[in-house]
């Protein structure tokens, strides 16, 4: 079987912390599987309406979709919050030199 | 050095960069470990517990255990969950269904990519694409053969579709050819897709 072998189980590093994430807020308890069942297909139904083609590469994209949706839902962290620490961390990116880590730092949130 | 082709933005040259989803799984980590909801440690502990620990060995080592132990196979197709539970796993929400020669079973998840993680690891890519799981419920017989696997015409398929709340273990039939094979020896021989009902355990001399 060709699938049986070679294949990766995530292809990037924010993969596997989105599913991390997912999996962590579900053991808190912030949402139970069929709330995050029905908020994960919601998102690939609107995925494909929108063109994507659905083949399986771009499930982590519907993955932290989903996620960013219930977060907000539930109050955890809005849509603006989370924009804020997207520009920050834009900001801390652009201000590291190639190679070095990058961390966040006050003075990065306008 | 090709560096001052990029010159729209002075600060790139020397800077680094992030892309779009990095920037978001990276904002929203930082967020919730603010708000305490989650820990970054317990994030690394997670990913590495399913990249290295957690695959589809757990389930062939329930299925050969089937295999051998008929009482194990009896409570296992009786409650999965407490049978599995019996053996230290954890397999929640989960139903054994056993092939037979007149009944083969395939698990897809039409909605979205449930699936038993704790006995088979992460799905595949192409248990999450739409072809397979808009087809293995229309076709399963046509999927099958696409995927090399061909049955008896007597044999029936049925198809289980997983949900947030149940999630399916297809307890494969033991070749012929492993008589007197220790649990190890027919773990081995237990793949992934045997378990989802997209292969067939295969006996290697």
């Amino acid at each position: 079987m060709p699938q049986e072998c070679g294949e990766p189980v995530f292809r990037e590093p924010w993969e596997a912390q989105a599913f991390a994430m997912a999996l962590a807020l579900h053991a808190r308890g912030l949402f139970t599987w069929p709330e995050w069942a029905a908020t994960l297909s919601d998102e690939i139904k609107r995925a494909q309406a929108a063109g994507d083609p659905d083949t399986g590469e771009t499930y982590y994209r519907h993955w932290l979709n989903a996620l960013e949706r219930l977060v907000a839902e539930k109050g955890v962290a809005s849509a603006e919050t989370l924009t804020r620490y997207q520009e920050a961390w834009d900001h801390a990116a652009d201000r590291t030199p190639h190679g070095a880590p990058i961390e966040l730092r006050p003075d990065d949130f306008k | 050095m090709a560096t001052h082709e990029h010159d729209h933005d002075h600060d790139h040259d020397h800077g680094s960069e992030l892309s779009e989803m990095q920037l978001r799984v990276r904002a929203l980590e930082t967020v919730l470990t603010e708000k305490g909801y989650v820990d970054p440690a317990a994030l690394d502990a997670i990913v590495e517990t399913y990249e290295t620990k957690i695959g589809p060995r757990n389930g062939a080592r329930v299925v050969a255990k089937a295999w051998t132990d008929p009482a194990f196979k009896q409570a296992l197709l009786d409650d999965a969950s407490k049978a599995i539970g019996t053996l230290g796993r954890v397999g929640d929400h989960l139903i054994a269904v056993e092939n037979t020669p007149q009944q083969h079973n395939i698990v897809v998840c039409t909605l979205c990519s449930c699936y038993p993680w704790e006995m088979l690891g992460l799905p595949p890519v192409w248990y999450k694409a739409a072809p397979y799981r808009s087809r293995a419920v229309k076709d399963p017989r046509g999927v099958l053969a696409d995927l090399g696997v061909t049955l008896p015409k007597e044999t029936g398929i049925r198809v289980w579709d997983s949900t947030a709340e149940t999630r399916f273990l297809v307890l494969p039939m033991r070749p012929a050819g492993t008589e007197g094979w220790s649990e190890e020896q027919l773990a081995a021989i237990v793949t992934r897709d045997s378990m989802i009902g997209t292969g067939l355990p295969q006996a290697q001399p």
